[in-house]
């Protein structure tokens, strides 16, 4: 893990990660439903979570947080600001 | 408890999607049902008897938490509150957990844990832990959590006996007390909701603590959904009652913006401290996806070998419904020749024997056969369902879904519906917006069902039935054309009757799984005697009613066309009609007596008994009718009899092919019985043209592909809509795509063939 810990200052969200990398959630923002359930998923803040991949035609992705595997748009990673692991 | 002696003990089986509650089910049942692989495939109420007992075990939907945000999450919290009509509040719950995935699965577990109900906890895929190397120390957790925690593997049976024992012997436990705290102003909030639900009665005295924190995150939560779930919760109650809630929340807003956040943070904090004391994970774990299932998703979700693998098992799969059934096919065919043969032998000539052998034979028949397509399509659907890869689907999908204003949770309502749209429809139920959920709805029945199956086998099979390639490419294109006129219509009502922001797409990516044969089986079967038991009753009933309306009113001869009578007298002067007439000039024979041309008659070695069957078959109540519509359908290039399947067809599309089994098979002078799909090829127009030639026969498809003909389909979208409006504006666009398509296909396809 240690070949991840370049992390680069212009990351700022979920969104920004590339494959492999690792970071901890910040803050979660965005609409009320998708917040709310971004929270019960278990990002709440401090959580760890790493981005595996991204799907064939660029959207949405895939991370690992918690012991589990969850998808989701870009559009709702782009609000999870994260902070480096 | 709350039972009286008479009722058994009901238990609620809760947890989260594919944590194992429906294969749990079916172990302590004894009666398997749909085991499924994506998140979200137990929609509907299931019931089971605990064996060995008289307790009743009822099966959730699978629910990452209980708020309103989802149909599912309703049902989930409603039954488990006793808030559904007709059905008990459970006495026991018993919580299945996924071991693999604990933390996330003590979400849902703590919300249920703190409405006081007697709980038992199977700690489920321990067998997935233990492999990963991680350890859960269950005697902690089960002391920390105050009820019994019982290690499982549903899927082999293990731990069932403790699960069983302690279900029976399982004691009420003390109030509830939240164990974990939230913010003086949340708790003075809750403390002060609480009170009025104890006063009023709403909500049972060991649920009230619960009820108030869940009620004011609905309401503070800040989305429509929960709101609503909110309000109505308000309506049972005193208005005075009412002010007071709505009061209390209203002070926790002005104090805590941001309440719900802060309430589901503080329980992940508390459950983030129980995980620390009893799971432990050495740093030598493997990671969830570790192993085959990143393996795998490597290929299957890669940029190019992803795509390509799913068009791929798309094609393979229509391939193999169209070519690895057609021996089945074959046997039943030839059984059901056998059967009318002995029949028509036993039974003497008259209504009856009509009855059994053109109406009940040949009509259930000709659904029957199809019976081995419709369980290979039930069994790659059960496959991909139970391995995982449905939600790689959606996974590689959802670009394309966005695309058109829907998300990947979309695209498994909208695959299911290849088998059926109604549980297609039902599966929308997990999907949280309303608008996304109603324009799923309202495009699913667009997918081709396998009730539409049987029409383009038998049409494929009487046009393109000697080039099995292009066979298999029509088919497919048919599928093709379905799907994307799905997702049009989707991106029409996404722009129109349901727009709105894009709502999110969060969907769980569960490892992938080998199959269980039995289980695969036992669910094919299942969903494949559906279709049976439908041959057997609708089909049934519809197959007598077309026969009588085709076999009355009985016609003489003197009630004959001048040119019928006309020709018979031809051939009684010719000497005795050659009995060994061709089977095929029959179907001939119905439109040569509409045309009094004599050059036909001449070429003809028709029968004398198939002209008097054709020209009853015309005279008759069916005939008529066919006749009527006629003109409508002609622009389609169709004749009458298949102008008559489709009329017949608006109960159910299998009947299509009951009726023209039926339509089709009258005028047929000798026993010799051809397949179904042959007479059709080889009926033709009055003036000798093929009814079915290409063109015509993909317009119907066409017409099939796009027609909304399935009375059950549109009740499901009435209750599930709630509303008459919906299931009416369904039919009604489908209808006009039907016939504008078929019309299309015809008009262009005629001109451009020459
Ligand atoms: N290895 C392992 N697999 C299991 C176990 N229990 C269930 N499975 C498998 O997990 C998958 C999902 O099981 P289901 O019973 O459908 O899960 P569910 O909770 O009913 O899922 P939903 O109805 O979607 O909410 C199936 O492929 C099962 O065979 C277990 O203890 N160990
Ligand atoms: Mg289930």
């Amino acid at each position: 893990m240690a070949a991840i810990s370049k992390f680069a200052a212009a990351v700022r969200s979920l969104a920004d990660l590339i494959p492999g990398q690792r970071a901890r959630v910040a803050a979660v923002s965005g609409p009320a439903a998708s917040r709310n359930r971004l929270l019960e998923m278990g990002l709440t803040r401090g959580t760890v979570i790493e981005l595996i991949r991204v799907a064939p035609l660029g959207d949405p992705i895939e991370l690992e947080l918690r012991g589990y595997r969850l998808s989701v748009r870009r559009a709702e990673a782009a609000n999870v600001s994260i902070e480096s692991a | 408890m709350t039972q009286s002696p008479t009722t058994s003990l009901q238990i609620a089986v809760a947890g989260n999607p594919n944590s194992g509650k429906t294969t749990l089910f079916n172990a302590l049942t004894g009666l398997r049902m749909k085991v499924g692989n994506y998140p979200g495939v137990t929609v509907e109420k299931r019931e089971g008897p605990l064996t060995g007992t008289n307790a009743v075990l009822l099966d959730l939907p699978g629910v990452y938490s209980l708020s309103a945000r989802s149909p599912d999450e309703e049902i989930a919290r409603d039954v488990l509150q006793g808030r559904i009509p007709g059905v008990r509040r459970p006495d026991v719950v018993l919580l299945v957990l996924d071991a693999a995935n604990l933390e996330r699965n003590l979400y849902l577990a703590t919300q249920i844990l703190d409405f006081g109900a007697p709980v038992v906890i199977a700690l489920n895929m321990i067998d997935v832990a233990r492999r990963r190397g991680v350890v859960i120390d269950h005697a902690a957790l089960a002391r920390l959590l105050g009820v019994p925690v019982i290690p499982t593997v549903a899927s082999e049976g293990e731990g069932l006996d403790a699960i069983r024992k302690a279900l029976t012997s399982c004691a009420e436990r003390p109030p509830a007390r939240r164990p974990w705290s939230l913010p003086p102003a949340f708790e003075a909030a809750v403390e002060a909701v609480a009170a009025v639900m104890r006063r009023s009665a709403a909500v049972p005295p060991r649920a009230v603590s619960a009820g108030a924190l869940l009620w004011l995150m609905d309401y503070l939560s800040g989305d429509a959904p929960s709101r609503r779930s909110a309000e109505r919760f308000l309506g049972r109650l005193s208005s005075s009652d009412a002010a007071a809630l709505r009061a209390a929340a209203e002070a926790l807003a002005a104090e805590l913006p941001d309440a719900a956040a802060t309430a589901i943070e503080a329980r992940y904090e508390w459950i983030a401290g129980i995980a620390a004391q009893v799971v432990s994970a050495p740093p030598t774990a493997a990671r969830p996806g570790e192993g085959a299932t990143d393996r795998i998703d490597r290929y299957l979700t890669h940029r190019v070998i992803g795509p390509v693998f799913f068009a791929a098992v798309m094609f393979v799969l229509f391939l193999s419904i169209f070519a690895w059934a057609q021996p089945l096919m074959a046997l039943i065919e030839f059984a059901q020749n056998a059967v009318a043969g002995l029949v028509g032998d036993r039974m003497s000539e008259g209504p009856l024997r009509s009855l059994m052998t053109d109406g009940v034979i040949a009509g259930v028949g000709a659904v029957v056969a199809f019976f081995p397509q419709i369980c290979i399509l039930f069994l790659c659907l059960g496959v991909l369902e139970d391995s995982g890869y449905m939600a790689r689907a959606a996974f590689i999908m959802d670009r394309v879904m966005s695309r058109v204003g829907l998300h990947g949770k979309s695209f498994i309502p909208l695959l299911s519906s290849y088998a059926c749209a109604i549980p297609g429809i039902l599966a929308t139920r997990t999907i949280e917006d309303r608008r996304d959920r109603f324009t799923t709805i309202m495009v699913a029945p667009l997918m081709s069902c396998s009730a539409r199956l049987p029409v383009y086998i038998i049409v494929i099979g009487a046009v393109f039935g000697d080039r099995p390639w292009l066979a298999a490419g029509v088919m497919f294109s048919m599928y093709a054309l379905g799907t994307l006129t799905a997702l049009a219509m989707a991106l029409l009502f996404k722009k129109t009757l349901f727009a709105g922001p894009r709502p999110p797409f969060i969907m769980e990516l569960p490892p992938y799984h080998l199959p269980r044969l039995s289980a695969l089986l036992r669910t094919t079967w299942d969903r494949s005697k559906l279709f049976l038991t439908n041959a057997g009753t609708t089909i049934f009933a519809v197959c007598v009613v077309i026969w009588a309306l085709s076999y009355f009113p009985r016609t003489d001869e003197q009630d004959f066309s001048p040119e019928v009578r006309a020709r018979l007298a031809a051939l009684d002067a010719a000497g005795p009609a050659p009995s060994a007439a061709s089977p095929r000039v029959g179907d001939g024979a119905s439109h040569a007596a509409r045309t009094a041309d004599p050059s036909l008659l001449s070429q003809s070695s028709e029968s004398r008994a198939n002209l008097i069957a054709a020209e009853r078959l015309r005279l008759s109540c069916l005939g008529r009718l066919g006749r009527f519509l006629e003109p409508a359908i002609e622009p389609l290039g169709f004749d009458w009899r298949i102008g008559v399947g489709i009329l017949s067809s608006f109960l159910a599309r299998e009947v299509f092919v009951g009726t023209i089994g039926i339509t089709f098979a009258v005028g047929e002078a000798d026993e010799e019985s051809v397949a179904l799909r042959e007479k059709l090829a080889t009926a033709v127009w009055p003036d000798g043209r093929p009814v079915l030639t290409p063109v015509t026969g993909v317009g119907l498809m066409v017409f099939y592909v796009l027609a909304c003909q399935c009375i059950s389909t549109l009740a499901v979208v009435r209750k599930e809509t709630g509303s008459w409006r919906w299931p009416a504006l369904m039919f009604a666009y489908m209808s006009v795509l039907a016939y504008v398509g078929a019309f299309l296909v015809f008009q262009i396809g005629a001109r451009a063939l020459g």
